[in-house]
């Protein structure tokens, strides 16, 4: 089941928030999502989630419009983790976790012990097992953000989308996170602004101002050039000599252009 | 889940399904056996017997009279009342994402005594429409302007927006208990004037069994549609928009939900006027002993709206000796506290 957009786009009081957008994501890559602050990449998101309603354009999820779908078909087949996304609610870790299983369940087929088992097994898969009985308020941030996973991954999407999933997170986590993603059999779109992290997706789609300027393997789309006039840095491209794989130094550039 | 959790979770659901029916039955007799003049139990048993099990116990005309005509529809009324304002109030919450809405504080309860009022005294509508259709306008007409007031103050339904929301409804209730007055003081004659202000405070005597057949159906609905949706009541945890990746059709839900709060408020104040705080402490006091999640929380809240308003009535009778108080005061005395505590405790976190 493939995710595409058409000419995708949103503005709020004549102002363009995301514009002319096209893409297709490929079945089983990991697309990384990547732009400035403000370049419209949580917006985007949410209109491939099917939660805010594209005004120019349409989303395809295989062969029919987003907007076609009943909102609870959309949920079993696409996941969106949030970049915030709170409570005062005093529910417990496992409760949270347990309402992604929400769109598969309904007055006809209750809640079963195959809930219980996907529940766990998303619990164990972002390390939260332990925290399973504890009242939400009492977690840090980075492990809010792994029960909001935990929740999208109970949810058994073929589709994740992921808003800055390691926000928050120490970097033994923010590599597990990506690892565990990458290793999923879903077709995954992960925001992030870490560009050495967003070197390690299979395609790159960079954001700039609204506009999809670049999508491509990771190498093409970040270039120097594109570097500077989008981001205001200076990068360095450093070789590891134990893989040869590239990583990135930056220096900023005084002048936003 | 280990099959010892399954089980005890099972066992519980059957405890809760159990515990009802007696609860409210004991609620309901206390109701018709404490009041003015004090009837024994046994003489409540008779009278309920002879009337719904055919049975023929001898028992006084007026013994007979006042239990069935005047407590037993007055507690049954009160019951549905309390369980209908307790689950709009669990309603408002879970949708507006805040632990302050309530069917009194956002204004609904004003706008339906303003419709109310408009038809019985001022004869808005021609005779043509009734109370009940003028309290349920008012109530919605106020819930809009209230919301619109939230939203364009920046409150909107995030977490944030909990004193942006009570502020608008403030603002609301008081633009609609003014135009409650000035409808009465343009239309009413001092005595029916006298009348009104006491219903709009809360009342139950005028209750009769006419009123149960609005207020059983009311309550009803109102239950089994937040059974219905408690799945999607709990998918709003974290906010409208992440109800909406997890598959809840969110418009139509807080229109569907929204809308029977409202009709439930209205039907309750035409028969009753408007009662305070029992949506705002019940679903809170009962988040303590059941916990948030909704299934739990609805059938829960019911119950116990249910009983507090009872014992609310019962208490509004037998306080001052020889004088009913508005049962507005009685929930307003032990609400007003309860409210302080959740403002303190919402800060203390
Ligand atoms: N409802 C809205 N009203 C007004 N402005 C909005 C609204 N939604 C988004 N914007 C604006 O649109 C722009 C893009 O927002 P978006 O959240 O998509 O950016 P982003 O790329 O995710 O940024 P970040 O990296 O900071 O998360 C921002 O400038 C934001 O202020
Ligand atoms: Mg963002």
């Amino acid at each position: 089941m493939n995710l595409s957009c058409e000419n995708l786009g949103w503005s709020v009081r004549g102002q363009s928030i995301v514009d002319g957008v096209t893409l297709e994501v490929r079945e089983g890559e990991t697309l990384g999502l990547i732009g400035p602050n403000g370049s419209g990449k949580s917006t985007l998101l949410k209109m491939l989630a099917g939660i805010q309603r594209p005004m120019r354009g349409k989303v395809m999820l295989g062969q029919r419009s987003l907007g076609d779908l009943p909102q609870r078909e959309v949920a079993r087949g696409i996941a969106l983790v949030e970049q915030q996304a709170d409570t005062a609610d005093r529910i417990t870790v496992r409760d949270a976790v347990e309402l992604g299983r929400t769109p598969w369940l309904s007055a006809l087929r209750p809640w079963s012990e195959d809930d219980s088992r996907i529940v766990a097994r998303a619990l164990d898969a972002v390390e939260m097992t332990a925290f399973d009985g504890r009242p939400w308020h009492t977690l840090s941030g980075g492990e809010r953000q792994r029960v909001h996973i935990a929740r999208a991954l109970a949810q058994e999407p073929r589709i994740l989308l992921l808003d800055e999933p390691t926000n928050h997170l120490d970097i033994h986590h923010q590599l597990s996170i990506l690892d565990l993603v990458r290793k999923l059999p879903t077709t995954n779109v992960v925001a992030l602004h870490d560009l050495n992290q967003a070197m390690e997706c299979d395609r790159i789609a960079l954001m700039h101002r609204g506009h999809l300027v670049a999508l491509g393997m990771p190498e093409e789309v970040l270039t120097s050039d594109r570097l500077r006039r989008v981001f205001a840095v200076s990068a360095r491209v450093m070789i590891d000599p134990d893989d040869g794989r590239r990583l990135f130094r930056f220096h900023r550039l005084e002048q936003m252009s | 889940m280990t099959q010892a959790a399954a089980y005890s979770a099972a066992r519980r659901k059957l405890h809760w399904g159990w515990i009802t029916p007696p609860v409210l039955f004991a609620a309901i007799i206390a109701g018709a056996t404490i009041g003015e003049t004090r009837i024994p139990v046994a003489t409540v048993l008779q009278v309920l017997g002879n009337n719904l099990l055919g049975t023929d116990y001898a028992v006084g005309r007026i013994d007979a009279g006042i239990v069935w005509d005047y407590r037993v529809s007055r507690a049954v009324v009160a019951a549905c009342c309390g369980a209908g304002l307790a689950l709009s109030g669990v309603v408002l919450q879970a949708l507006l994402r805040n632990a302050l809405a309530d069917p009194y504080l956002l204004g609904i309860s004003a706008g339906a005594s303003t419709g109310a009022v408009a038809v019985t005294v001022a004869g808005v509508g021609a005779g043509v429409i009734s109370l009940s259709v003028g309290a349920f306008a008012g109530a919605t007409l106020s819930f809009l302007l209230v919301a619109a007031l939230a939203r364009a103050a920046g409150g909107g339904m995030g977490v944030r927006g909990a004193g942006v929301i009570v502020l608008a409804g403030i603002a609301g209730s008081q633009l609609f208990n003014a135009l409650t007055a000035f409808v009465i003081a343009k239309s009413a004659n001092a005595e029916q004037a006298r009348g009104i202000m006491f219903w709009l405070m809360g009342n139950l005597s005028g209750v009769r069994w006419d009123d149960v057949w609005l207020a059983v159906p009311a309550a009803a609905l109102g239950l089994g549609a937040c059974l219905w949706h408690v799945r999607s009541l709990d998918a709003f945890t974290f906010g409208a928009g992440s109800a909406a990746s997890l598959g809840v059709p969110v418009r139509r839900v807080q229109i569907v939900l929204i809308g029977l709060a409202a009709l439930v408020t209205a039907a309750m104040v035409s028969m009753v006027g408007s009662i305070g705080f029992v949506g705002l402490v019940v679903p809170h006091a009962m988040r303590f002993v059941v916990g948030v999640r909704h299934a739990r929380l609805v059938p829960a809240s019911a119950l116990a709206g249910a009983v507090f308003l009872i014992v609310s009535d019962i208490l509004s009778r037998v306080l001052v000796p020889g004088q009913v108080l508005p049962i507005g005061v009685i929930t307003a005395l032990v609400g007003a506290p309860a409210f302080a505590l959740i403002l303190v405790r919402g800060r203390a976190r």
